[in-house]
């Protein structure tokens, strides 16, 4: 009954975290620009971790296909990609309103909204690489290998160009990366709380996917 | 004991090609399903059936070109296996998809298979099989001016090249004119082979020892 | 490896016959670069820009020509016989070493033209060298994978440059950064960490492209 067990742990931190986020004051630090459109705080970043995640997930995925060629594990990455490239829109789209809120426009050149955008571009390109492959079974090894060699390079994307720069993010580097003692105990623990809260979401919404491909399998309407 | 240090002409080493149980589909359309054949060194073995019924896939199955669904198929040479990605030197296989590279000349051709195959072949090997197929003094023209019978037995002088324990044919001898047939017939008479010939052709056909059909219908 | 030689020798024979890929490639970098200099007639353009043309140019130049090394010998069936006879690591690494002497020639003309024809001031010749190189080296890994990858799927030419853009992106931008600098711009980029970006991604593609290269090749 894991499953029960994440759902409803999901359910309760997440509804939890939005009433704290908006019955707590705004965030402190740098954060403290935007005032109340930096509660997003509490749920962008933790979206942009899960949309990494889910890439890193859909990467071992795409990894045991090429080893077992079950059609199963190419099925769970894509699933996993469906996830990452739903999370990363949203996480770009709540980034963009904090953004706007905070240093006045949507779009700055930040090496973390490039980042996202990076990544749904990939995404993109990955579910259009299968759209234009007719063969199953090149599809699948085709789309599993760009998955891993992007998974390769997204190292670069996610950690080593916002060390690079300076950048609107520098405030939340300090504050995110370096642990959490510039933030105060109350805002660390709902961040902490809305991570977790969203990575079980994460996990459920996996589960659910994969289900549902299972479904339209067993119905035929689908050789994914 | 590495591929390398099975020479040919090692006639006390049987080298046998075993398929099992192969199965293979293109979505919904079946190709073969439990497929079970075997072919040692010295026997020939004709893949038959009408147009478009799977015989050049099944060849490009056994070539290690296309991965099976399911089963094995493997190359024994005593008592090792290996699997057809690994049994490169001594396999060969002529077919309509193989292509030669037109801007080289057949010289050319025949060369750099034979450096990326890492054999030793020095011109008056290659003009020793250029002769026996009947291109006789015409290495040095680029393949493109080749005819498509010319091609074809270009086509050969590279499948012997490498002095392979195992050959793979798809429709042989389409473009080759009588002379052409004849000179591959001896030139496969002479050498002890295990052959496999896909082929449309009845009289090709009849020339193998044994025959397996394909496109029959015990297809579910 | 000598097989690897032996695929370089036979691909830089057959294209000095036919020239196929050279043309494609330095037309649509000359073409380019004229265009842009029309368009900027003569007026000064800053570092950041001027940089971000080079790269531009270049990255689209390679899109055009080098993903087909691999489509030419898939549309003229002559990879049956690669397959055959040939190791996978040869294959890959002789197709590899190829495209990159292609852009290392590319940039040797193309460094010339661009200064002449944008008007530029080039500084720190040695940054600007090896920021081509490396960057070249990742650009090219990057490109060898996937144009083999566009083969093996049998799509359009045009998905490639989908599909390679956010994979580049993270050496697009280090690399622009860093030209920046060479032409007297003042990106807040340090060369070291810049060397060490692009060098790691060279580093990475290359390697990863190399392992994965086999699954793409083979069925």
């Amino acid at each position: 009954m894991l499953m029960a067990a994440i759902k409803i742990a999901a359910v309760v931190l997440l509804t939890g975290v939005t009433i704290a986020a908006f019955l707590t004051a705004p965030p402190l630090g740098g954060m403290q620009a935007g005032g109340d459109a930096s509660r997003l705080f509490y749920f962008h970043v933790p979206m942009a971790q899960v949309s990494f995640v889910s890439f890193m997930v859909a990467a071992v995925f795409s990894v045991l296909y090429l080893r077992t060629r079950r059609p199963d594990h190419d099925m769970m990455a894509t699933v996993a990609a469906e996830l990452g490239l739903l999370f990363s829109i949203v996480a770009l789209i709540t980034g963009s309103l904090w953004a706007k809120q905070a240093w006045g426009a949507y779009w700055n050149w930040d090496p973390r909204q490039l980042f996202l955008f990076a990544l749904v571009l990939f995404y993109g390109a990955f579910f259009a690489l299968r759209q234009a492959t007719p063969n199953l079974d090149t599809r699948r090894r085709v789309s599993a290998v760009y998955l891993v060699f992007g998974g390769a390079i997204s190292p670069f994307l996610f950690f080593v160009l916002p060390r690079l720069y300076r950048s609107l993010h520098e405030d939340a580097n300090q504050v995110v990366t370096s642990t959490q003692s510039t933030m105060s105990p109350l805002v660390g623990t709902i961040f902490g709380f809305s991570s977790v809260g969203f990575l079980l979401l994460y996990i459920w919404l996996f589960k659910l996917g994969v289900a549902a491909e299972r479904i339209e399998q067993d119905a035929g309407h689908r050789t994914v | 004991m590495t591929l390398s240090s099975f020479s040919h002409g090692s006639n006390n080493i049987n080298f046998r090609l075993e398929a099992r149980e192969v199965s293979k589909a293109f979505g919904r359309r079946i190709i073969c399903r439990d497929i079970r054949v075997t072919v040692s060194s010295g026997e020939s073995l004709a893949v038959v059936g009408p147009n478009g019924s799977g015989k050049s896939t099944f060849v490009k199955m056994l070539a290690g070109l296309i991965r099976p669904d399911s089963g094995t198929i493997q190359y024994r040479a005593g008592d090792q296996t290996f699997k057809p990605e690994e049994w490169h030197q001594h396999l060969s296989m002529v077919s309509p998809e193989l292509a030669l590279y037109e801007e080289l000349t057949g010289y050319e051709n025949l060369e750099f298979a034979g450096e990326v195959l890492g054999l030793g072949r020095g011109r008056s090997d290659l003009d020793e099989l250029l002769d026996e197929i009947g291109l006789h003094g015409r290495g040095a023209d680029f393949v493109a001016a080749y005819s498509s019978g010319m091609k074809q037995r270009l086509k050969f002088a590279l499948a012997f090249l490498k002095e392979p324990q195992v050959l793979l044919l798809d429709e042989p001898t389409v473009t080759l004119d009588d002379d052409g047939v004849a000179r591959v017939w001896s030139a496969l008479a002479k050498r002890r082979l295990a052959l496999v010939i896909a082929t449309n052709d009845s009289n090709e056909a009849a020339r193998a020892q044994r025959r397996i059909v394909m496109g029959v219908s015990s297809n579910a | 490896m000598r097989k690897a030689w032996a695929v370089l020798r036979k691909d830089v024979r057959a294209e000095y016959r036919t020239r196929y890929a050279v043309n494609a490639l330095f037309l649509f970098a000359l073409v380019t670069l004229t265009a842009l200099s029309f368009a900027t007639g003569g007026a000064a353009l800053t570092p950041l820009l001027a940089a971000v043309f080079y790269w531009v140019i270049l990255f689209f130049s390679v899109f055009a020509s080098l993903a087909q090394t691999f489509v030419k010998e898939s549309e003229t069936k002559t990879e049956i016989l690669l397959k055959l006879n040939a190791p996978d690591d040869a294959v890959f690494f002789g197709k590899w070493t190829f495209n990159l002497l292609l852009v290392i020639l590319l940039n040797i003309v193309l460094t010339p033209l661009f200064i002449v024809m944008l008007n530029i001031q080039l500084s720190e010749w040695g940054v600007w060298i090896s920021t081509l190189l490396l960057g070249g080296i990742g650009l090219v890994s990057t490109t060898t994978l996937l144009g083999a990858l566009i083969a093996a799927a049998n799509v359009r030419g045009a998905l490639f440059s989908v599909l390679a853009f956010p994979v580049l992106l993270p050496l697009l931008v280090t690399a622009i950064r860093v030209s920046e600098l060479c032409l007297g711009g003042s990106a807040e980029i340090s060369r070291v960490d810049a060397y060490l970006v692009l060098g790691s991604y060279a580093a990475v593609s290359t390697t990863a492209a190399w392992l994965l290269f086999p699954f793409v090749w083979r069925d």
